[in-house]
């Protein structure tokens, strides 16, 4: 075209980035590719080709890993582990920021290897991907250099089996390795099998940076290789970033082998829009949220929610807005959408499409001729059961509905089984920081989107998974106590003797405690509790499902105490600790009396000082804000997890309840908690202490009865979001396989003795909060 | 209602005369094509719509972000990148705003005005016919301007109305306009009181541009509003939506003496505000940033945020004017570039 025609139509013509340099690195490398073990590339063996979908072209060749290379990988880690350990957090700091420094030089040929392989544009891997991996290298050479001295209670965990997914894959691979590396663990990473290219060309990274041999190995293939190193009982932690269904068969796998886990799963995550937010730049915001790299990633902003006053006028102008994306060769620099990353999502997505109403679908874009691209979609006017509202497209599909009011944004907001991002907009800031706590997700951006950085924990609740990745959440994802654990020893109870009651006066029932009332079991059994010379001493109920149901409902509809003031909570956990004294020597009798040991006063007293603790540290486990390279801040905020359920400590009756409950009471949480099943008479005791202390109903509710009988209905339960084991029957396998279902957070022991001392305070915390992350960009 | 609120509900109401679009498709002047009455219906205006202007939103953050990608997401290469500096340098306005201003220096400037483009640069690529847009300068450098600039078809522009402060007396400032119109001037470039967007004074605004519309008679009018002195970004949007409502047929950024001139954040809230008045009315008022300019690169992403968030039809010099003084010795330079593929240096192209 001469440039007088160019002139008038004003065109914006072709800028295609050359992936000649990209394409001579691979032929560098033979065209195929081995592994990365133990500081080597290893022979290629039975490969399968790496396509670019935007051309169809074969890239590489890629090998499907053996189990015999998992195991040398996971072997060379092995070896690794305690020398990089040794090695100190400042040394080890110097090799991550040459690793930041070695991304920086390739910059243009990681950016350029991501689009060819992934089919993004290469605007976003050029402007997002690559410089936040590198931030993310940077940011925890930091976090080693300094880990010593703030984190000296933590050690690595050891080997770490991590599994990315195709959408980010060089940026996947850096939230994985980074932190790992900085708390001194050694790691087997696999990539996807669509992208595994900028994997092999990190692997080089490390080779030029002289990262020691072992520390960081990269095994190729697919999902039966992610099988061989979740199984791997040489690994002891897996990070899992990609689908829920695949986490939930990662949650089933690892179940009760004592594996650290984190779960990064997938989303449908909504944005919110009110009336006075300032509407263009909402528009433009979904293009961030939903066009960003195809709409293939996990906190989309998929689920467009318009406040109804303004969705007429917002949806015009949304529809202006998507004719303007264009879609095309990624390698294009003026290119708003690429390619989707393999046929076989794009057909799913159709799939998803096709049960869309036609008139509903709007499709305004021009498209390439060839390649794996799909449209950019908006579907108008569904409702919120319509399987296009809830499931997870992954695609650049936008769904919408409207809402009336705040609170029913809230509640369409929450009416997923997901949980991951959320975005608001609105220019009024009691609306939108009333609104962020509400939503049951682990970042929410206000007046932005899809914004991310190292600094920043990211991560989800519900069936979204469990785990943070950046900030200081992040690191102590790869850490764990120093303190060394002893097996625990089944506690048996006292068995029946002389089979006389040793109960004097009236006959007291003890029954167990839901939503505030004491309530027979729905079985109508109970069950003997004897004492020092098998006299029995009294019985208690032996609660069934649906008494596990009713507490858990109970615990449910408590939601006001998650909403109090930390003031309010400590004043109550004090109170607790108040009433609880001055019925000492009560107390101290029945744990003498149920254990035939002497230890009861000591144990007593060992309660209160909890419950004054965790009443203490009510109002001080609090938040942060995070140094996030934006105007405008980024909180860390602590939340409760919601209702935990926990099988409580069978050797100290008293002790182990109470310290459950105090720091999830102290933090917001509501409780269901199963007694020590030997002896749990000090619980149906407490819970008398419980009515005098202003306990609001159902926030704590206590159960009675065998542990292997309640683990069932209650690790299967839905709306149960976590689950704690302290018990001495060994249950924390059953318990972590069945968690799978809701992907409830669990917190077992692997048939280890816990501490309930001082020391282990933030322990009790941390799992009994999440940490979301606020984003509040400001600016006049 | 607050009772704020309620006091310019009033106002508004008080002010409803339903407005009369006078779609006078105007004479056509085979001389100017730049001149929006050519190939626009011009803006009659319409009442103070308080409730529309006070409703304007403008999120600083996300505008930011948004002018911070675009240019990123826009890539212009090769032949197009000829081509669209060709259209930035017919969308110039050339201006020369100095207290040293002479005549000569004035005639130097219509000159190049007339012959942006080194000859031979021109013809290796076919746009031996392009101009600028206009040249602005000072009233009293009107008449020297017109007469050179007598045979080019090329519009004189004169900043007006106090500029650049905009404090003289107000019938000063009115009379003033009258001034340039009568000296040949067929564009003017008033300053808007700025203390009326400070003080929240809305009505004030309105008439003020109201008036100074009137004084133009058929001369168009663009109004100046001093974005880097009106505080927030969301004042640059109401102060854009009164001005438009007043009858202004350019909205501009700046002065070019303000501490902060044009922006591609301000541009963004600007565009915006005009495309809702399009919406609304179905008339095309045009942008004009001016000051702070200075890079051929700079004029492609303005170019790029003006088609994607206005359309190609704003990409014409009826509709959009850089107002800028050194932009185009940069143009030149990557002209030249393009055209024999050497870096090339400011004195081998003429000066203005």
């Amino acid at each position: 075209m001469q440039i007088p025609e160019i002139f008038d139509r004003m065109e914006y013509g072709t800028a295609p980035e050359t992936a000649a340099d990209a394409l001579a690195w691979l032929v560098d490398q033979g065209d195929r590719f081995g592994h990365f073990i133990n500081g080597a590339f290893t022979e290629p063996g039975a490969v399968f080709d790496s396509v670019s979908p935007a051309t169809g072209e074969t890239l590489a060749c890629i090998t499907q890993a053996t189990s015999a290379e998992v195991d040398a990988a996971v072997r060379a880690a092995r070896r690794a582990q305690a020398g990089w350990a040794r090695l100190g957090g400042a040394g080890r700091s110097r090799h991550l920021y040459a690793i930041a420094r070695l991304m920086q030089k390739h910059a243009r040929l990681l950016a350029v290897l991501e689009t060819l392989d992934n089919g993004k544009p290469i605007r976003e891997a050029r402007d997002v991907d690559i410089p936040l991996a590198q931030r993310h290298f940077y940011f925890h050479a930091g976090m080693a250099q300094i880990m010593d001295t703030e984190m000296p209670d933590r050690v690595a965990i050891g080997v770490c089996g991590q599994i990315v997914p195709w959408n980010f894959p060089l940026l996947m691979l850096a939230w994985k390795i980074a932190p790992a590396l900085a708390a001194g663990n050694t790691v087997v990473l696999k990539p996807a099998e669509y992208t595994s290219l900028t994997a092999l060309c990190f692997a080089d990274i490390c080779r030029q940076a002289g990262l020691p041999k072992g520390v960081v190995n990269i095994v190729t293939g697919d999902g039966a290789v992610g099988e061989m190193i979740t199984a791997h009982d040489g690994v002891d932690k897996i990070a899992f970033t990609g689908s829920t269904e695949v986490g939930r068969a990662i949650r089933a796998t690892t179940a009760g082998r004592g594996k650290a886990l984190t779960l990064e799963l997938g989303g449908k995550s909504p944005y919110i829009v009110f009336d006075d937010a300032d509407i263009d730049s909402a528009v433009e915001g979904l293009v961030d949220a939903i066009w960003f790299n195809q709409g293939q990633v996990c906190c989309a902003g998929s689920r467009l929610l318009l406040h109804a006053p303004i969705a007429e006028r917002f949806e015009d102008k949304l529809r202006r807005r998507m004719a303007k994306l264009r879609v095309g060769d990624p390698l294009d620099k003026s290119i708003d959408v690429g390619a989707v990353v393999h046929p076989v999502q794009k057909a799913r997505i159709a799939e998803l499409v096709a049960t869309a109403l036609p008139e509903t679908v709007y499709q305004p874009c021009e498209m390439p001729q060839s390649g794996c691209f799909y449209p950019p979609t908006y579907i108008s006017g569904l409702s919120p059961s319509d399987p296009l509202m809830q499931e997870e497209i992954f695609g650049p599909v936008l769904v919408s509905t409207t809402f009336r009011t705040p609170s029913e944004a809230v509640e369409l907001a929450n009416n997923t089984r997901y949980g991951l991002a959320a975005t608001v907009w609105s220019e009024n800031i009691n609306l939108a920081l009333d609104i962020a706590p509400k939503l049951a997700c682990g970042v929410v951006w206000i007046n932005g989107t899809n914004m991310f950085d190292a600094a920043a924990g990211f991560g989800g609740v519900k069936e979204s998974g469990f785990g943070r990745e950046g900030g200081w959440e992040g690191m102590a994802a790869y850490t764990r106590a120093k303190t060394k654990t002893t097996k625990i020893k089944p506690v048996q109870a006292i068995t029946s003797g002389t089979g006389t009651t040793i109960n004097e006066g009236i006959d007291r029932t003890a029954k167990l405690y839901i939503g505030g009332k004491q309530a027979r079991p729905d079985g109508g059994y109970s069950q003997p509790v004897f004492g020092k010379g098998g006299k029995l001493i009294a019985h208690v109920p032996i609660a069934g499902r649906k008494d596990v149901r009713n507490a858990v409902e109970a615990a449910r509809g408590a939601k006001a105490w998650s909403a109090s003031t930390a003031h309010l909570r400590a004043q109550i956990l004090y109170y607790i600790g108040e009433n609880l004294e001055a019925r000492a020597g009560e107390f101290a009798n029945r744990i003498n009396q149920m254990t035939g040991r002497r230890d009861g006063a000591r144990e007593v007293s060992q309660s209160v000082d909890a419950l004054f603790r965790f009443a203490a540290w009510a109002d001080k486990f609090d938040g942060q804000t995070r140094a996030v390279p934006m105007r405008g801040v980024a909180l860390a905020m602590r939340e409760p997890v919601g209702v935990i359920g926990a099988l409580c400590c069978d050797a100290r009756p008293l002790l182990g309840l109470v310290t459950v409950m105090a720091s999830a009471l102290a933090m917001g949480n509501r409780v269901v908690l199963a007694a020590s099943a030997p002896y749990p008479l000090s619980a149906t005791d407490f819970y008398q202490v419980l009515d005098t202390s202003d306990v609001p109903a159902g926030v704590v509710n206590i159960l009675t009865g065998p542990h292997a009988d309640l683990a069932e209905p209650m690790a299967s339960h839905a709306d149960l979001d976590a689950m704690w084991c302290f018990s001495s029957t060994d249950l924390s396998g059953e318990i972590e396989r069945l968690s799978a279902g809701n992907l409830k957070r669990t917190w077992v022991n692997n048939g280890q003795d816990t501490d309930y001392g001082a020391t282990s305070v933030r322990r009790f915390l941390d799992a009994a909060t999440e940490i979301k992350t606020v984003w509040v960009p400001y600016g006049v | 209602m607050t009772g704020f609120l309620a006091k310019w509900q009033t106002a508004c109401d008080a002010l409803d005369q339903p407005w009369q679009p006078q779609l006078s498709m105007t004479h056509t002047h085979e001389k100017t094509a730049q001149l929006p009455q050519v190939t626009e219906p011009r803006n009659p205006g319409t009442a103070l719509d308080l409730d529309w202007v006070l409703s304007a939103r403008a999120n600083r953050s996300a505008i930011e972000r948004r002018a911070a990608s675009l240019p990123a997401r826009r890539s212009v290469k090769k032949a197009h990148q000829a081509a669209w500096l060709c259209r930035a340098v017919s969308c110039i306005d050339l201006t020369t705003l100095s207290g040293d201003d002479t005549e000569d220096r004035v005639r130097r400037l219509c000159a190049k005005a007339a012959h942006p483009i080194r000859r031979d640069i021109a013809a290796a690529i076919g746009m031996e016919a392009l101009t600028v847009g206009a040249v602005c300068v000072y009233h009293d450098m009107v008449p020297a301007a017109v007469a050179a600039l007598a045979q080019t078809g090329i519009p004189v522009a004169a900043v007006s109305t106090g500029f650049p402060a905009g404090l003289s007396p107000f019938h000063l400032r009115v009379a003033e306009i009258g001034e340039s119109v009568k000296a040949g001037a067929s564009e003017i470039d008033i300053v808007i009181s700025r203390r009326h967007v400070l003080t929240g004074n809305w009505q004030a605004l309105y008439d003020e541009m109201r008036a100074f519309r009137a004084a133009c008679g058929e001369a168009h009018v663009k109004a100046i509003l001093a974005t880097g002195e009106l505080g927030t970004l969301e004042n640059v949007a109401r102060a854009s939506l009164v001005c438009m409502m007043a009858g202004a047929d350019f909205i501009k950024t700046s002065t070019g003496k303000e501490s902060v001139n044009a922006t591609l954040p301000v541009s963004l809230v600007m565009m915006r505000a005009i495309r809702d008045y399009h919406d609304q009315t179905g008339f095309r008022i045009g942008y004009k940033p001016a000051g702070g300019i200075s890079k051929a690169k700079d004029a492609i992403s303005y170019l790029a945020m003006i088609k994607e968030e206005l359309g190609d039809r704003w990409l014409r010099p009826d509709l959009f004017r850089f107002g800028a003084s050194s932009l185009l010795g940069d143009i030149e330079r990557q002209l030249e570039h393009h055209v024999t593929g050497a870096y090339s240096a400011s004195w081998r192209h003429a000066m203005g």
